[in-house]
């Protein structure tokens, strides 16, 4: 929205007079009804049920609805360590899932391999070979922390163009909604990542390859 | 008064055509924008069946293993048994002859799959 736009609403709103958009009112409705995949790989999977349970209480989102199958989700929180023999079916559960899909990776595994990012067997980060959209560190994160990732990603929904160049993936028909599932190869999976999605250089995740 | 007096249904017309409207509506708009806000993103993984996250391996049309017969049996045997038994029992001596022998038919029946059973070896427990 352009900001003499946004300056009248604001003044409206001053007025008593509320104003929306369509592509407002539809972001405010996809946020508030995230349905996240029953989908769970370690420890950190334990914080993510204590989220949906009483206490923490993840329904105030809009997000207790945990489908079991990824025909019926929209996110997918990869909460755990990702083992090289797990992978392929994290992103062929990814790709099953209908467009706009949305990432979480929670904990310090499923973001780099946590602790065990120097064993043979473990993938240093899910991003690798699926766009996250929010990164959690912790060992395993609280819910309070899941809470705020969710929170964070509701207000990435919020913004998310409905037409322009600036509007997401989902929205542009020529990009791929399921991205290349590794094959176990023979000391590592193939590709060890996907370059369309991986851009941080490896060992220096702070360098990005263009 | 809404009616109209040449057509007395007239208005239940009416209120058939708006019901059918307001069902009809939200599905039109959904479909509308779909078509627009929703490209179609087919691909293999996608339409998948199986929804694990595995592969599915091999023919769906196998043969499966009809060896569980044999469970069935024995559970005919030792469980449906007792429950005809213990009415029997408690019954027994106000039955007439007829009675008693049907029991006993049925009670025979039992025992001969015991005996099938028995001959199968399917009672040993290693």
């Amino acid at each position: 929205m352009a900001d003499d736009l946004k300056e009248l609403k604001i003044e409206l709103s001053k007025n008593g007079i509320f104003t929306t958009t369509l592509e407002e009112l539809y972001n405010w409705g996809r946020k508030n009804s995230v349905w996240p995949l029953t989908f769970g790989l370690a420890c950190c999977a334990i914080e993510m049920i204590a989220t949906t349970m009483a206490r923490y209480d993840l329904a105030r989102f809009g997000a207790e609805v945990f489908r079991p199958s990824p025909r019926q989700a929209d996110l997918i929180i990869v909460s755990g360590t990702v083992t090289k023999k797990m992978a392929p079916q994290v992103v062929r559960l990814y790709n099953q899932m209908p467009e706009p899909k949305y990432v979480i990776a929670m904990g310090a595994c499923a973001i780099s391999g946590g602790p065990f990012r120097d064993g043979y067997n473990v993938l240093k980060g899910i991003d690798r070979y699926i766009p996250v959209d929010v990164h959690i560190p912790g060992c395993p994160p609280r819910p309070e922390a899941l809470i705020h990732a969710f929170m964070t990603l509701q207000k990435k929904i919020e913004e998310q163009a409905l037409a322009g160049d600036a509007r997401p993936r989902h929205l542009h028909a020529e990009l791929p909604s399921e991205f290349p599932v590794p094959a176990f190869g023979e000391h590592d999976l193939e590709p060890p990542m996907n370059r369309d999605v991986f851009t941080a250089e490896p060992g220096n995740p702070l360098k990005v390859i263009q | 008064m809404m009616g109209n007096a040449e057509h007395p249904w007239l208005t239940v017309v009416g209120l058939l055509v708006g019901a059918v409207a307001f069902g009809f509506t939200p599905l039109a708009m959904a479909w509308l924008w779909a078509r627009i806000y929703s490209p179609q993103k087919q691909g293999a993984e996608k339409n998948a069946t199986y929804e694990c996250g595995l592969e599915s391996k091999g023919d769906s049309w196998t043969g499966f293993g009809a060896s569980y017969y044999i469970y069935a049996i024995v559970f005919l045997v030792f469980d449906v048994e007792v429950v005809f038994l213990l009415p029997f029992a408690v019954a027994f001596t106000g039955l007439s002859a007829g009675a008693c022998l049907a029991m006993l038919v049925f009670l025979l029946l039992l025992v001969e799959g015991l005996v099938w059973a028995y001959q199968k070896d399917v009672l040993t427990w290693a």
